[in-house]
């Protein structure tokens, strides 16, 4: 299982560590506590699963380990580095080599081609362009759209957009890729082809996934699933446990 | 821990900072074209503005020292007015434009851009449109006024005789034109400015947003 997932040296290797994470939205005399203290540990090559209804503070917290957002107190490292201490320069490096995204509406850049949206972070890393180019089309061949390189994402259908997304999600070779809701624009099918497509990246790349997701597919294959509730996490499931709980509902 | 990796972080960061003029100026110019008459709705406001400064540019040098101090600083003053409106509207069009963009602009945040690069991006867009409808107004503006001024004098004499003073030679046609554009490309980006540092202040989260 990859859960067990070790740098070679027995030791086992954090990629992302939070600890005591609260957050706090003021509204006018309005105080929401979005989370109440969140501390989680995930590992080098982890397929991970954030759960939670609307208004447990999951989002919040998916953003805060994607260092979208500060917290109020509490730590958030990635990599061994405290995100509290980069400054916006740094953030944005941090965002540009260590951290891909994937969203729930692909979000690609409408006036540019497939080849040119999942060059574009290679660009903001500063690499050369034929470089750049290179990879882009290792890439979108690696997600088996390089014959479409030169169409724009209104030429290609949802899952087309998608797999451009996530190939542009590993320009850099980042050590953590963060999808969110990536099939909840999609059809069943294609969901699922894109779920098999992440992990297998996750397992030939061995970089770490970090999902926020309702999508019972996208839970099924995940290394652990993290259920969080009223801004606290409720309950960390392990691979058997997901299993289990699978094919209980599935008796049904 | 983040000491052992900085060296090699700040020289990247370096590289990274620095991104190629020509990468933004390709961006704008893309932007442009795929959303060229929304461009052009955009920069109508210096493509009317700049005409009408033209024409009295042009109206000014062809009648010379006929024109009265007081009817040239009340041209002055119109000119001066019609160009603020037309600041105003595409500080307007712009911050639209930006709403637009919201989450395409956010993603570049996500992707590694930093703030600078977004308002590069539309600073160059911004000149790119002010330089198109600003020559467009220049050649707009100047036609429209020879012509008039042509018809309203007497043919026989309107190139030659005194009504044409000598002062409106081809000098002053690249004298006005220089202004012109000029003026158009500096007006265009100063309107733009507010707009594109509300669009590098977006924060990276606003690509993960479904409702805009």
């Amino acid at each position: 299982m990859s859960n067990e997932k070790s740098n070679g040296t027995g030791k086992v290797e954090y990629v992302v560590r939070a600890k005591d994470l609260t957050k706090e939205f003021v509204m006018g005399n309005e105080v929401t506590r979005a989370l109440k203290g969140i501390s989680i540990d995930i590992k080098r090559g982890e397929y991970i699963s954030i759960i939670g209804p609307s208004g447990s503070g999951k989002s919040t917290f998916f953003n805060m380990i994607g260092g979208l957002d500060k917290p109020n107190s509490g730590t958030v490292f990635i990599n061994d580095v405290d995100m509290a201490q980069l400054d916006a320069n740094e953030l944005a490096f941090l965002r540009c080599h260590t951290i891909g995204y994937i969203f729930q509406t692909f979000n690609l850049i409408p006036v540019m081609t497939a080849l040119e949206n999942v060059m574009l972070p290679t660009v903001f890393a500063g690499m050369p362009s034929d470089e750049g180019a290179a990879r882009a089309m290792e890439l979108l061949d690696t997600v088996g759209l390089g014959h479409r390189y030169h169409h724009k994402p209104g030429q290609l259908s949802g899952g087309q957009q998608q797999r451009v997304a996530i190939a542009r999600a590993l320009a850099n070779n980042p050590a953590i890729v963060l999808a969110d809701e990536p099939t909840g624009n999609l059809d069943q099918n294609t969901g699922s082809e894109i779920i098999a497509l992440l992990r297998q990246l996750n397992q030939e790349h061995n970089v770490t996934i970090i999902t926020a997701t309702h999508d019972p597919k996208m839970i099924r294959v995940s290394d652990r699933a993290v259920i969080i509730r009223d801004g606290l996490v409720d309950q960390i499931q392990n691979r058997a446990e997901i299993e289990a709980e699978f094919t209980t509902n599935d008796g049904h | 821990m983040s000491n052992a990796t900085e060296p090699t972080g700040t020289t990247n960061k370096k590289r990274g900072v620095q991104l190629p003029f020509k990468k933004a100026f390709e961006f704008a110019l893309n932007t442009i074209k795929i959303r060229f008459w929304r461009s052009m709705i955009t920069a109508g406001g210096v493509f009317l503005g700049i005409a009408f400064l033209a024409s009295v540019l042009t109206s000014k040098a062809v009648a010379g020292a006929n024109v009265s101090v007081t009817e040239a600083a009340r041209s002055n003053w119109l000119v001066a007015l019609s160009l603020l409106v037309c600041a105003v509207g595409i500080t307007n069009a712009m911050l639209m434009s930006v709403t637009e963009r919201f989450r395409e602009i956010g993603t570049m945040k996500c992707l590694g851009a930093l703030e600078q690069f977004i308002v590069k991006i539309f600073l160059i867009e911004a000149a790119l449109m002010g330089a198109i409808a600003s020559s467009l107004g220049y050649l707009t503006g100047t036609l429209l006024m020879v012509a008039t001024k042509y018809f309203s004098f007497n043919p026989k004499t309107a190139f030659h005789g005194e009504t044409w003073i000598g002062s409106f030679t081809g000098g002053a046609f690249g004298m006005n034109l220089v202004l012109c554009v000029g003026l158009g490309i500096v007006l265009t980006m100063v309107a733009t400015l507010f707009p594109a540092i509300t669009a590098s202040r977006i924060p990276p989260a606003a690509a993960l947003r479904s409702d805009v």
